[in-house]
């Protein structure tokens, strides 16, 4: 299945679906490049790029692998141009072997390298598992040191592509569940940059989870509306540079009073859609980092508004909003004035051609925010 | 089910699940066992292509014959002293996992592997690997810890996860990891040693740098996708690695039958991936060492991995957790027909004149005494389960870098925990 996302045959037949799926859809930037602290506008894949260009010319041994990532640049072009600046040996294609992937990145990362293996979709990471689980995961703490895993997972994840079951899951509560494992999410280019960064240069294993629905913009969740662009958007502006966004800190995109929205990747969107379109006052939290998690941001929040509302695109069942629910209540219960809400994607196999009903858009959503502001 | 409407005119269908020939009370045989004259296998170039040695997949590299001479083109022509020296790592081997059986017999640790009839496999590797050539081991190559001067009180401190013990009593007796010694973090899970070893080697050649990789697997666990995995990159990259697998007939209680044995040989997993790939006689250490040898200068050179298949015979039971007289002929070990590798390597040494049964014997005795020295001062250190080794709160330490704010909450919990608890645990 994967093969055919990498020619035109597919891509042009999905972007015509909703008129969005623009991964080669290059904003054009005035700003002059290589400026040093200069910004440019980029959307979500030309910051991973730019992310992975930083890291490549700061520190040696980080290298870049996958499948179709080197000559080819990456189906979703994220490695576009490395290779050809970089070098085969630091930027190269693999075996279709997600656990020969993962296991490889195990053993470059013993050898002293800094391994970020790309998956191509997360919906392909689960025969990469036991590496990760048992041996990336759990290097260090075996071997009380002598040995780590400083990998950086990168993966396209979650829906709104037409992508059907194969291309479209959100699995992050699985690795959240495992100790030993960072998960990131961005929200914007500006972020995935940043975290990018930082979790390259985290010297534990990571997993990067990037929302592709929001690779070329902002998606708000009304998938019958034209789509926009990050052109527009603040978190479009990316420096050029070297910069890092630490993991474990959120990020309040709107400050407000009524309740707390806790969400990450295209929800954050979504989320701001929908207290717009409602007239609410609400808080929202892109958690950013799912391990370590920002409690401090989280449990200010709450306590300030008196509600909270947790919104994510995966299954319900043992959901990471079944943890954030769990720590909310035991830390912020007297200040709750409504039960937690959480809206989430429902626990079946993510659909193709019913994609926006299971999607957890604008109406469901509302519908929860209707819920929890009730007296 | 059947099905409802079978076609009459064609004869049923019958699955085939494999059997050893062998169980419990039966009277064992193993003159079906192939086993080629020694010095017949050809030995190629170590740059010829792979595909132009198919045949030695499924012959047998041997150098040791039944008159204890060392014959044919694989004969490494060691001196006496690098002989002696393998022949008295395996012996070490075998006298310290004697000690650690009975430790554990003793109920002074949870788990034990042995490796009897297994020494040459890993000894002899050793001697021809350079020793910082970086070894990806499963659970059962103490020889090549042994072999590089691993303190065996370090290995017994780690076994009795004591105070000593630089693991900090994380890991499961006998999952050493030895960075000083090039030597892997063992997991218990089966072949994943194998692709890390890949990407070990991988990177050490885009480096520029001269060390190798090593791996070693069971002949049950090349079932696993890992191995496959492996094989697919090592071919693609050329990788300068070494894949071992022992095939010492049984994993567990399934003998190799279960990972395909009726049908080929293991080192004929190479051919279809394009890699070298050797057969050896296990319990012949000059034949491991000389099969070592060659893959070792094939990865050094630039020509890509090797697979060894090692012939051999696991003489005891897959670990201190299982019996195998419950599942296999007690006549087997005594019968397999490759003997007892320490035996041989002394015969052939006592042939040309290097040794003697005195001398062997007086070494035996030296060997014992130094384990048993060594147990003495580990068990200073303290023994699982009598009193806590390290202190309570090392439990957090080292799942990330930097503890993050749920782990320091959990571990003051623990804390708390037993201080409620009244049992203090960390001044016992």
């Amino acid at each position: 299945m994967r093969r055919e996302w990498d020619g035109e045959e597919m891509g042009p037949r999905f972007r015509g679906d909703d008129g969005v799926w623009l991964v080669n859809d290059v904003i054009e930037t005035e700003t002059e490049i290589g400026a040093e602290g200069a910004t440019t506008r980029m959307n979500m894949i030309q910051a991973i790029n730019s992310a992975l260009d930083v890291m490549m010319m700061r520190d040696p041994d980080v290298v870049v692998m996958g499948e179709d990532v080197g000559y080819f640049g990456g189906v979703f072009r994220a490695t576009a141009g490395l290779q050809a600046k970089h070098g085969k040996t630091r930027v190269f294609d693999t075996p279709i072997t997600e656990c020969g992937i993962v296991g490889v990145a195990v053993g470059m990362g013993a050898y002293g390298l800094r391994p970020v293996p790309e998956i191509q979709f997360a919906d392909y990471i689960y025969p990469a598992l036991d590496q990760l689980v048992s041996e990336a995961a759990r290097l260090r703490y075996r071997s009380a040191g002598e040995f780590i895993a400083p990998m950086t997972i990168r993966s396209p994840y979650g829906g709104g592509i037409f992508g059907g079951q194969t291309h479209s899951q959100s699995p992050e509560g699985i690795f959240t569940h495992v100790s030993g494992v960072k998960t990131v999410i961005p929200a914007t280019p500006y972020d995935a940059k940043g975290l990018l960064i930082a979790a390259i240069e985290d010297n534990d294993p990571t997993i990067f989870f990037e929302p592709k629905r929001i690779y070329n913009g902002p998606f708000n969740g009304h998938w019958d509306r034209p789509a926009e662009n990050w052109s527009k958007h603040p978190g479009g502006e990316v420096p050029e540079g070297y910069y890092r966004i630490p993991l474990g800190k959120a990020n309040v995109v709107r400050a407000g009073e009524a309740l707390t929205i806790l969400c990450y990747g295209t929800m954050v969107h979504v989320c701001q859609k929908v207290a717009e379109e409602a007239g609410v006052d609400a808080e929202i939290v892109d958690l950013r980092t799912l391990v370590p998690l920002d409690i401090d941001t989280i449990e200010e929040s709450v306590r300030k508004t008196g509600r909270c509302m947790i919104v994510h695109e995966a299954t319900r069942t043992s959901g990471f909003g079944a943890e954030l629910s769990a720590l909310v209540q035991e830390r912020c219960f007297y200040h709750l004035e409504a039960p937690i809400e959480r809206v989430t994607g429902f626990d079946t196999p993510y659909p193709h051609s019913l994609e926006w009903a299971y999607f957890p858009g604008p109406v469901r959503i509302g519908q929860a925010l209707k819920k929890i502001m009730k007296d | 089910m059947a099905s409802e409407s079978p076609r009459a005119n064609l004869n049923p269908l019958s699955l085939h699940v494999p059997e050893p020939k062998f169980r419990p009370g039966d009277a064992v045989d193993f003159t079906s066992v192939d086993i080629p004259a020694a010095g017949t296998a050809r030995r190629p170039d170590t740059a010829d292509d792979a595909k132009d040695f198919i045949d030695l997949a499924y012959s047998m590299v041997r150098v040791l014959d039944e008159d204890d001479r060392a014959v044919g083109p694989w004969n490494p022509k060691l001196t006496p002293d690098t002989m002696r020296r393998m022949l008295r790592n395996m012996a070490l081997v075998r006298a310290f996992d004697e000690r650690m059986f009975r430790a554990q017999r003793q109920g002074k640790t949870s788990f034990y592997m042995k490796s009897l009839g297994e020494e040459a496999v890993s000894v002899a590797a050793a001697a021809a690997l350079a020793a910082d050539d970086m070894a990806f081991p499963s659970y059962r190559q103490q020889g090549v810890l042994i072999s590089r001067g691993c303190p065996l009180e370090d290995m017994m401190n780690q076994i009795y996860s004591n105070s000593g013990d630089k693991l900090q009593g994380k890991q499961l007796p006998i999952m050493y990891s030895e960075k000083r010694f090039s030597f892997f973090s063992i997991s218990g899970n089966l072949t994943t040693q194998y692709p890390q070893a890949v990407g070990w080697a991988m990177a050490s050649a885009s480096r520029g740098d001269t060390r190798i990789a090593a791996t070693w697997c069971g002949e049950g666990s090349t079932a696993e996708g890992d191995f496959h995995s492996a094989l697919t990159f090592a071919t693609v990259y050329r990788a300068p690695v070494i894949f071992n697998v022992v095939n010492n007939q049984w994993a567990i209680s399934s003998f190799s039958g279960f990972a395909g044995a009726e049908a080929t040989t293991f080192a004929a997993r190479a051919v279809g991936y394009g890699v070298a790939g050797l057969r050896v006689d296990g319990n012949d250490a000059l034949a491991v060492y000389a099969a070592t040898e060659w893959a070792a200068e094939r990865a050094r050179t630039n020509q890509g991995p090797t697979l060894i298949e090692h012939f051999t015979y696991r003489a005891e039971g897959h670990s201190t957790s299982d019996d195998p007289s419950q599942y296999r002929s007690a006549g087997e070990p005594t019968a397999w027909p490759l003997g007892d590798p320490i035996m041989r390597l002394k015969n052939h040494l006592i042939a040309i004149g290097e040794w003697d049964e005195e001398r062997h014997a007086a070494q035996d005795l030296e060997l014992a005494e130094m384990v048993k020295t060594a147990q003495k001062n580990a068990e200073k250190n303290g023994i699982l389960g009598h009193g806590l080794h390290q202190p309570l709160d090392t439990l957090f330490d080292g799942v990330f870098e930097e503890m993050p704010w749920h782990l320091r909450e959990q571990r003051q919990m623990m804390l708390d925990e037993e201080e409620a608890s009244g049992r203090p645990w960390a001044r016992k």
